[in-house]
């Protein structure tokens, strides 16, 4: 299962660092970005980096993978609240599936996320872990 | 004359380690050492990568806990060296991802360098001279690794992954400045990887007294000559640790009591991370030390060389602290693995697609 690389190139920000948008119409948040707000249908919206950390709402483990992902099966998915209420789906990492539980802190790091075989393309990208405590 | 060294210093430091570990008798276990041999090499553990990580996302991670506590703007930052040598493409910088990843780009430089376990120390020193000259206010330097071994060779009880990051700015803004640098450079034929091989070769008979110590003990007695100081200076010394044994040993060469190397030796505990070695010592040796305090560095790199600082810490270390997870934080912070998840993770096992 191949990405496409200019698309991947294009939102690079929102895989990398966590950018959505935010409606200049009704100031809700969006991620993935979104050039439309999908709320209000407003078509003017402005980048904003989301706050890192936030807390997971529900997960499921996926034991069957896609072709590519053996490697870091079981993949789970998490859907996280972050701090400011935006919701994000994502997945989970450095975690077992006995150890992830909702309710569960975590935080945004950057992981390998695809790899185009093994002489094509690595993706990046966000994946959330058990926050570190400090 | 005032040496360039010292306008510049470390305003922010990070490390990382990742959570997944290997014990060394594992290692005993599946290849048929002698159960004497973690301990003859003073090896307890070592930290092993995840599925997903490598040493762009690992040197990331280090990176950004640099940046959390420099409290910089991250755009001021206008070099971002990353040394590693275990690049995720033979052909494609690294410290591009890193940069964009971290709000650095566009306007920076960005290059990963190669010389064995000391190419993020190299980084450090251009870092000085850029920062020193006036060309740039900010700069970074990544020492990252998911150091590779020959499965059953002897440098697979230590090798091992994680990352440090330093970035370096004004003295005056500094945890810690720079009393001077000293770099020694032969070519030795210690330890090498060639082009598509999966795993370095050791030159044997070179490895100890030709490369690591003649090296180390060259760059350290030259900066001290050069800065009129001695062991009996410093408060804290920190050396590339291939394993638990060495760093001691070179030490004890060098004049150091144990009790001045053990603060800076991680090795036991996580592993050889190759380029993070020296420097997640250092990044340990900053997070427990106190104002006023000295400190020697000396990364070593084979093929061979070895760079030594001085560095004295500043007042404004104690605040700068706990902006970011402790290198103590990251060792504690595990779950043992064995031999087959280790193998899965380090991709040693090889799979096909059709």
């Amino acid at each position: 299962m191949k990405l496409s690389i200019p698309r991947f190139w294009r939102e690079r920000a929102s895989h990398y660092r966590l950018v959505g948008s935010r409606c200049k119409s009704c100031g809700k948040i969006s991620y993935p970005p979104k050039p439309v707000c999908p709320y209000c249908g407003h078509r003017e919206t402005e980048e904003v980096e989301l706050p890192r950390r936030g807390r997971v709402l529900s997960y499921t483990v996926i034991y069957t993978v896609p072709d590519g992902f053996r490697k870091y099966a079981p993949l789970i998915l998490g859907l996280v609240e972050l701090e400011n209420g935006v919701r994000v789906v994502a997945p989970l990492t450095d975690v077992m599936p006995h150890e992830v539980r909702t309710g569960m802190k975590v935080e945004a790091v950057l992981r390998r996320v695809q790899e185009d075989g093994e002489h094509g393309v690595i993706y990046y990208g966000v994946k959330f872990r058990p926050s570190m405590e400090y | 004359m005032t040496r360039p060294e010292s306008k510049t210093g470390i305003v922010g430091w990070g490390a990382y380690v990742p959570r997944y570990r290997l014990k060394a008798e594992e290692v005993v276990r599946v290849w048929g050492f002698e159960k004497s041999m973690p301990q003859n090499l003073f090896i307890i553990e070592k930290a092993v990568g995840g599925p997903d990580e490598d040493a762009l996302t690992i040197g990331w991670e280090a990176a950004r806990n640099a940046l959390m506590r420099a409290q910089v703007d991250p755009a001021e930052i206008k070099a971002v060296f990353f040394g590693t040598e275990s690049k995720p493409y033979a052909v494609k910088p690294s410290a591009t991802v890193i940069a964009e990843a971290l709000g650095i780009t566009p306007v920076t430089m960005a290059s990963d360098l190669e010389f064995a376990c000391r190419a993020g120390s190299e980084g450090l020193r251009a870092s000085i001279g850029l920062v020193s000259s006036g060309m740039m206010k900010y700069a970074m330097a990544i020492g990252s690794d998911t150091a590779q071994a020959n499965p059953g060779d002897v440098l697979e009880f230590t090798a091992s992954s994680g990352a440090a990051a330093f970035i370096v700015g004004p003295r005056e803004e500094s945890v810690a400045y720079f009393e001077g640098s000293y770099t020694y450079v032969t070519d030795t034929p210690d330890f090498w990887r060639r082009g598509l091989s999966p795993y370095p070769l050791h030159g044997e008979g070179f490895t100890g007294e030709p490369a690591y110590f003649h090296h180390i003990i060259s760059a350290v007695k030259g900066l001290f000559e050069e800065l009129g100081l001695g062991p009996e200076d410093f408060d804290y010394a920190v050396f590339h640790q291939p394993n638990g044994k060495f760093p001691l040993r070179v030490g004890k060469k060098l004049g150091f009591p144990k009790e001045k190397v053990m603060p800076g030796l991680v090795t036991p505990w996580i592993g050889n991370t190759y380029n993070g070695s020296a420097f997640i010592g250092l990044a340990k040796v900053l997070d427990q030390a106190r104002p006023g305090q000295r400190i020697l560095v000396a990364p070593f790199g084979s093929g061979a060389g070895s760079d030594a600082y001085s560095l004295v810490v500043t007042d404004k270390i104690e605040e700068k602290k706990p902006l970011a997870p402790t290198v103590e934080d990251y060792i504690r912070r595990k779950i043992y693995i064995d031999y087959s998840l280790y193998s899965r993770f380090r991709g040693i096992i090889r799979r096909i697609t059709a």
